[in-house]
């Protein structure tokens, strides 16, 4: 992503202090992680400083410091999906990518996340590729699911 | 859109808006909310305009896509209006005969229909469907009759009526005693008697003041604030507005979290339209009121739901929760007098200042009124999103309206208040639902996420699994919260590994004690009441796990194993063709066996066997039976014996 387009999301909030966090979101949202480039630029027109912003992007779950797959796998782990057996997904998903959740494969093929619930309980146990959901999921299912993703 | 200025202008507006409705004409409503998105509702919507299209009733047939209906079980959900014909799980190849029979024909397809499972009637109208019939759905009933997209939709139910009815003839105080007498308490959690709380803000010194609305929803298995943000947006706007009349306030927030798209552009969608009707800006319906809402997109926090957190991720900051020895109803956003209350509670408000206190309080018991939205999920029949009136039993919602356990199986434990709340037992069933009843049991009503466990689901390792979630969205501010809870998920983590050993109940004991006393915020302050619930009810299961290392529900892994029973195996090589591992041995005619050091204990085995053979058993606390000699292992089939 570029100054411009940083500019760009920047002049968009009227250059507010206070709008940190959803300047932040859009340029996660457009670029689908933060560089470093980028939390610079942000720092230096919100006058925030470069702490504050790191405090915030680790903070909360929406921000990735780290470049992503090209496919984003979620896999639910709401109360629902848990009792109806999220753990054996995420091991089969784990076994099967080889990374762990919060990791990107050396590839860059697949970034594996979990996440707390995604309120489709009715087709629990839920894993979803790049926002397609799939429901009622079962380890023997998962292969054939991954294989798709190029 | 002309603006509107004034409670006249609004009724001449609905009269018009009505006048172009013909209730005879035929509408299909289909749920379009994020859930049934999930199991493919976009397909059936484009499928139906194609239809329609196709077969030329553009002209003659409407089409709404309306917000959660609740049923997520059998979405995507279709009715056909007048007749309020329900359809169930509806994919695009039924849509065709839909249009051609239903629409044009009036014929019933009856494969669509609902099947009551214990009559095997079936059921043509969405109302009377055991799942409904037993809700009094006073927020959620009009979500599936109006297209959150659509303002006129929520004015011909007769939206904002309260609004125009609480700027022309009552004074803001008059709102607030009527909020107040109703006894509204906080949908959210805390359970907080809402005009109480905006009673201490409208007495508050200051000139500026906030009204928040918090959907930032994160209690895992609860999602009803995400369906009535988008399904019913300008019913929680409209409370908003009213709340801030009551309270003096100019400016709202809407803090919104960003996994939430939909209910994002739903709510954007509905503060666009609201502010070119006039119900948002300056001089509201000419009553000389003025007010704005911004939405705020919260970036995936937990702990940021948390009042004082909350306020301050809306300054642009972290999240993170302080010390609240002065209410944030005095002391809140930038420091001036803030009132947040949850999307539920604020839905509710229109309909307490439309047909007033006493109305309300005849739904409820004496100290918890109205209804509640509650998300029934788990193991249950009937996963989705209910309304009922307070003061119902557990065992009503999760047998008349859940329809029961799936599969045969037999209740554990209902499970309430998400992270914060605690698991009842079957003998707790009839216990009645209201916000002190379940704290008094050791859970609480939290936002209403009720999670069904049967007989498979192991209570340590649900206790375990709270606690886990909660050291992951522990801010780490305090100590007592960021160490208890990490110190406390260690422990369970090795009872549910084997590894627990004499003592570690009475630590787990202490160590809730103290997070639960001394933690800054409600999230350290309840994070003990899974453990503490689980232990009160389900202490046999605890001791089981530590002086048995045997996990009575067959459910944690490191005391499980799976085993083939060689007099039932009938080597159908279905579970050897489905292991992902490979570590299932056997062939045709030889019967299978588990390489034990191979098994990762995936479960697909035990699957997968079909249920005649029933050959592959979890056995937990007794060593896996050696496996019999390969020259015992061939199957010799009668019909090749003949």
């Amino acid at each position: 992503m570029d100054k411009d387009g940083i500019d760009l999301i920047i002049d968009k909030h009227q250059g507010e202090a206070g709008s940190l966090i959803q300047v932040l979101l859009e340029i996660q949202s457009e670029n689908r992680w933060l560089p470093k480039e980028a939390l610079e630029r942000v720092s230096e027109r919100l006058h925030v400083p470069l702490t504050r912003i790191q405090h915030i992007a680790t903070f909360y779950k929406a921000f990735s410091l780290v470049p992503k797959g090209r496919h984003e796998i979620h896999i639910c782990m709401g109360t629902a999906c848990h009792v109806r057996g999220a753990r054996r997904i995420l091991d089969t998903v784990q076994d099967l990518t080889g990374i762990k959740p919060g990791e990107t494969d050396l590839d860059l093929k697949f970034s594996l996340e979990t996440v707390n619930c995604l309120g489709c309980c009715a087709l629990g146990p839920v894993m979803e590729v790049d926002g397609e959901h799939h429901g009622k999921m079962a380890p023997a299912r998962i292969a054939a699911v991954l294989q798709d993703y190029e | 859109m002309a603006r509107i200025n004034s409670p006249a202008e609004l009724e001449a507006l609905r009269k018009n808006i009505l006048s172009k409705r013909d209730p005879h004409k035929p509408c299909i409503t289909l749920c379009s909310g994020s859930a049934c998105h999930a199991s493919g509702s976009k397909e059936v919507a484009a499928s139906i305009e194609a239809e329609i299209k196709k077969q030329g009733l553009s002209a003659e047939v409407d089409i709404r896509k309306t917000g959660c209906h609740g049923f997520c079980e059998r979405g995507p959900i279709i009715v056909i209006h007048p007749e309020e014909i329900c359809y169930l799980q509806i994919e695009p190849k039924d849509v065709p005969e839909i249009v051609s029979q239903t629409i044009k024909e009036k014929k019933i397809i009856e494969r669509l229909l609902y099947i009551d499972p214990n009559t095997d009637q079936k059921i043509i109208h969405e109302s009377e469907i055991p799942f409904y019939k037993h809700q009094e759905r006073l927020v959620f009933g009009s979500n599936g009759n109006i297209d959150p997209k659509s303002i006129d939709d929520y004015l011909a139910l007769g939206g904002y009526s309260a609004l125009a009815k609480a700027l022309s003839r009552m004074t803001p105080d008059q709102v607030l005693e009527e909020v107040k007498k109703s006894n509204l308490r906080g949908r959210g959690g805390g359970g907080f008697p809402a005009g109480r709380k905006w009673e201490e803000s409208r007495h508050a010194p200051g000139q500026i003041k906030y009204v928040i609305v918090n959907a930032d929803e994160g209690d895992p298995g609860a999602y009803m604030d995400r369906s009535l943000l988008e399904g019913n947006p300008h019913s929680i706007l409209e409370g908003l507005i009213i709340g801030a009349y009551a309270i003096g306030s100019r400016q709202g927030f809407i803090y919104v979290r960003q996994e939430y798209p939909l209910a994002v552009e739903n709510i954007t969608i509905a503060i666009k339209q609201a502010e070119a009707y006039g119900f948002l800006g300056k001089n509201i319906l000419g009553a000389g009121f003025d007010f704005t809402v911004k939405v705020h997109q919260g970036a995936g926090a937990f702990v940021s739901g948390e009042s004082s957190a909350l306020m301050t991720a809306l300054e642009g900051r972290v999240g993170e929760p302080r010390p609240k020895y002065i209410h944030t109803a005095v002391k809140g956003l930038w420091d001036r007098p803030s009132v947040l209350n949850n999307v539920e509670t604020w839905a509710n408000v229109p309909l307490i200042i439309n047909k007033g206190a006493d109305w309300f309080s005849r739904f409820g018991t004496e100290w918890s009124k109205g209804t509640k939205i509650f998300s029934l999920v788990g193991k249950i029949n009937n996963t989705g999103l209910v309304e009922v009136p307070m003061g119902i039993t557990l065992r009503e919602i999760i047998y008349k309206v859940g329809g029961g356990i799936p599969g045969g199986k037999k209740f554990k434990a209902v499970q309430t208040g998400g992270p914060s709340g605690g698991c009842l037992p079957e003998e707790l069933l009839d216990l009645e639902v209201g916000f002190d009843e379940l704290s008094q049991a050791g859970s609480m009503m939290g936002s209403g996420g009720m999670i069904v466990m049967d007989e498979d689901t192991c209570m340590v390792d649900v206790a375990r699994y709270f606690l886990d979630f909660l050291a992951d969205e522990s801010c780490g501010k305090c100590t007592p919260c960021r160490e208890g809870i990490r110190q406390m998920l260690k422990l369970l983590t090795n009872i549910t590994k084997g590894k627990g050993k004499e003592g570690d109940l009475e630590l787990l004991e202490d160590l809730a004690e103290t997070a639960g006393q001394a933690s800054l915020c409600a999230l350290g302050r309840t994070a003990p009441n899974p453990f503490l619930s689980t232990l009160r009810y389900f202490r046999d299961e605890y001791e089981a796990h530590i002086k048995e290392k045997r996990c009575p529900a067959l459910s944690c892994k490191d005391l499980i194993s799976y085993y083939i029973d060689p007099d039932q195996c009938q080597a159908c090589m279905i579970c050897l063709r489905q292991c992902p591992s490979d570590a299932i041995v056997g062939g045709k005619n030889q019967i299978h066996v588990i390489q034990q050091e191979k098994c990762t204990k995936c479960g697909t085995c035990f699957e997968v066997c079909p249920p005649r053979f029933g050959a592959v058993k979890k056995i937990s606390g007794e060593p896996v039976p050696s496996p019999i000699p390969e020259e015992a292992r061939i199957i010799v089939r009668k019909s090749k014996q003949q």
